[in-house]
């Protein structure tokens, strides 16, 4: 606890030492329920999307009760970027791999020549790629859209 | 103005909820809704892509191509806000890392 | 199907709609905004749309009110009509 203080307020940012306990706290909880919401699609309600904006949201509540700069430290611009474009294009090249394999566009089975699971667990495996592929460009994309528009496009100061 | 605002909103609600007299039932099984294919993904689904969660099977691989542009949707509105509003500062040295 | 629970928030809605255009203080008009999305992702649920609610709560009430107050808070507080 007296560390914490002394680093807030070594940093001298953000606002109150009980928010930003308060978030400490929460952020590796609500990242680890962001996955299990993608992991765990095929069971229960949710899936990459809102996986992927919980994990968004997460470094949006870093930002928030800290500074932009010390959340940009966890996840830096560019390799938010990165991420985005990873994401779209573990969608689409799913999906081109299964043309170029023998089968429709998207079509899971196909992948079987690939990796023998069998033809009905590749389409639930498939769903499962496609997923992880989804939550990583939304949750980036999330992250951006705050950043951009919180320190009006300069990325330094934040709200 | 604002008489003939509310006068236009009470009719446009008023007509709404005249069509939505024409609608089956909630739930209804005999709806054309629930008898065209929607049938065959609630037999089929969990025997031929192993998900229990209807909803994602046919998010994710019935209807993959939906959800494919769903996501190209979201990597645009990033992009289009980094293009648009994103600048460098020109006086200090470059912000990214 | 509840009718009872239906009623009571489908008359919050309303009330959150009216509130949230007729309010001057545009943070305040978000805040009401997030309120909506939750009493929405409700309605989801208790429809048996889970997967829906899911979604609205995270990105209506999570996402979208942040983004609105980012915006809000470079421009002005105040709505001029």
């Amino acid at each position: 606890m007296k560390l914490l203080q002394e680093q807030t307020q070594k940093l001298k940012i953000g606002e109150s030492l009980i928010i930003q306990t308060a978030s400490r706290l929460l952020i590796p909880f609500i990242q680890l329920f962001g996955l299990y919401v993608i992991v765990h699609g095929h069971y229960s309600p949710g899936g990459g999307f809102q996986g992927g904006v919980i994990l968004g949201a997460s470094f949006v509540l870093l930002a928030l009760a800290f500074d932009q700069k010390f959340s940009m430290q966890y996840m830096s611009e560019k390799t938010s970027g990165l991420l985005a474009n990873t994401g779209a294009l573990i969608f689409v090249g799913t999906g081109t791999l299964c043309a170029i394999f023998g089968g429709l566009f998207l079509h899971y089975s196909a992948l079987d020549v690939l990796i023998p699971l069998g033809p009905i667990e590749w389409r639930s495996f498939g769903i499962f790629i496609v997923e992880v592929g989804v939550g990583l460009a939304v949750m980036s994309n999330m992250a951006i859209l705050f950043w951009v528009l919180g320190s009006n496009g300069e990325m330094d100061e934040g709200l | 103005m604002k008489a003939l605002a509310l006068f236009t909103t009470l009719v446009t609600g008023a007509v709404l909820l005249y069509g939505t007299m024409d609608f089956p039932a909630f739930g209804d099984p005999q709806s054309p809704a629930s008898t065209h294919i929607s049938a065959y993904f609630i037999e089929e689904a969990v025997h031929e892509t192993h998900v229990p969660n209807l909803v994602t099977a046919v998010l994710g691989d019935y209807r993959g191509y939906d959800t494919m542009f769903e996501t190209v949707v979201i990597y645009c509105a990033g992009l289009a806000v980094i293009s648009v509003l994103r600048r460098k500062k020109s006086d200090k040295e470059d912000s990214r890392s | 199907m509840i009718w009872i629970l239906d009623l009571l928030i489908l008359s919050l809605l309303v009330i959150c709609a009216i509130a949230a255009i007729n309010i001057k203080d545009l943070l305040s008009a978000t805040i009401i905004f997030g309120v909506y999305s939750f009493l929405m992702c409700l309605l989801w649920a208790e429809m048996g749309a889970v997967d829906v609610a899911f979604t609205e709560a995270t990105v209506g009430a999570g996402i979208s009110t942040v983004l609105f107050i980012a915006a809000i808070l470079h421009t002005s507080r105040r709505s001029k009509d």
